[in-house]
């Protein structure tokens, strides 16, 4: 299976900070991939590597079996659109789709026209008079022209309405139809990634902190609730995402391949809202132990 | 042609729900053998969700022998579900809506009067594999 996107050990600093540590990754081609953690956590960076647009201090990424931003080759295959779906205020739509067409060699006239009369939008409009929705319409359109393999997109719906968003996700969904396209989306909205992803990556704190199918990420965590149990006291293969307890009660979402077998838990499936909450809170809790251990 | 919907408090996986979906059609007599399944473009592009879920939804369906990809021109329905049942429907309706009555006549609200029927109706479901 060929990737659309591997790292290894890929790292970037920014003066003393990491933004990114340690990233390795194997994606898939054919993928809705959302990119899912808190903001600073290190999505744009990892984006922004794979676009090109930035150079790893540490590590390497290949992107569709190349180095990102080695030339017109590679640029053509991946479009970025970057956050809050960056358009030029003084240009019309139509301006926007000439400057694409000069700028790709690939560029797809017919299909960035054709998209911009059913969005219903005056080509003569500028793009400064256009709604947050129809910017961000207008940016998805220039993307989708290119006729990228792969196209990435940075927090694309975070400022739109619910409404805005809903249409946003509809056209991206059948763009990625229709074009056969992998994508990579970063995003904060859970239930927006629940139902468009099929690969989760969630970063926290510069580092990946889980990373897969969807189908088998959700296959594979379990919560178990049940008598108070020390965590060290569950089997060696079930790695514990979370746990809580009561004076009598625990709770754990744990991490395995093998069927659990212990009476004493009752076992139920997680929602993948659940696990991503999970991994969140988990590496929150190692930042703040302290108070957490209080807390209990 | 049937249209998809999606209930995201539903705790049921979005693949099921469209598994569901067709299934109910065709019991209820909306989807007959030969109609068209709307294609996994038209889907996605109405409930924005990602086409592998749609994909894995028809090839359920498939495999259940309720549908079949012609490559290129779509998915069919192939058999029907609703023929010998479907007669049965009208008057267990109306005898469902007397019992209905008789039940707010009771004083029981919408909630009460589902969470008798569900109640019951496992309770019924759980004896028959028993």
């Amino acid at each position: 299976m060929s990737a659309v996107l591997r790292a290894e050990g890929l790292g970037r600093r920014y003066g003393k900070r990491w933004a990114l540590s340690d990233c390795t990754l194997d994606i898939p081609a054919g993928h809705i991939v959302g990119l899912v953690g808190p903001n600073g956590a290190g999505k744009t960076t990892l984006l922004k590597l794979a676009a090109g647009q930035l150079t790893p201090t540490t590590g390497g990424i290949t992107v569709l079996g190349g180095s990102p931003g080695a030339g017109p080759g590679q640029l053509a295959k991946v479009g970025f659109v970057a956050q809050d779906t960056p358009t030029y205020a003084g240009l019309s739509i139509a301006e926007h789709l000439k400057l694409g067409a000069r700028l790709n060699p690939g560029w797809d006239d017919a299909l960035a026209r054709e998209r911009i009369e059913r969005l219903g939008l005056d080509p003569a409009r500028k793009a400064g008079k256009l709604s947050g929705g129809q910017r961000a319409q207008l940016a998805l359109t220039l993307g989708l022209a290119k006729r990228p393999e792969l196209l990435l997109l940075d927090e694309p719906v975070a400022a739109l309405d619910p409404l805005a968003r809903r249409e946003f996700l509809q056209s991206l969904m059948e763009a990625a139809v229709d074009q056969r396209l992998s994508v990579v989306l970063s995003s904060h909205l859970v239930s927006d990634v629940e139902r468009t992803c099929d690969y989760l990556i969630v970063l926290v704190d510069s580092r990946v902190q889980v990373a897969g199918e969807v189908e088998e990420l959700l296959a594979a965590h379990h919560r178990l609730t049940g008598p108070r149990r020390d965590p060290a006291r569950l089997p060696a293969d079930q790695h514990v995402v979370s746990a809580s307890h009561t004076d009598r009660q625990s709770t754990f979402l744990v991490r395995t391949d093998a069927p659990i077998h212990d009476p004493a838990w009752t076992v139920s499936q997680v929602s993948l809202e659940d696990l991503i909450l999970a991994y969140l809170h988990k590496s929150a809790a190692t930042r703040r132990r302290p108070a957490l251990e209080v807390q209990r | 042609m049937i249209e998809f919907h999606l209930d995201e408090r539903s705790g049921v996986s979005p693949y099921q729900q469209l598994v569901r979906q067709v299934r109910q059609a065709l019991r209820l007599g909306l989807l007959r053998e030969g109609d068209r399944l709307p294609t996994v473009k038209e889907v996605v592009a109405r409930l924005a969700i990602n086409p592998n879920t749609v994909l894995k939804a028809y090839r359920e369906l498939e495999h259940e022998g309720l549908v079949a990809a012609r490559p290129g021109v779509g998915t069919f329905v192939t058999t029907t579900l609703a023929d010998a049942s479907l007669a049965a429907h009208g008057p267990l309706r109306q005898e469902l809506r007397r019992w209905l009555a008789k039940a707010r006549r009771a004083g029981l609200d919408d909630e009460s009067i589902e969470a008798l029927f569900m109640t019951t109706f496992r309770n019924a479901a759980q004896e028959d594999i028993a």
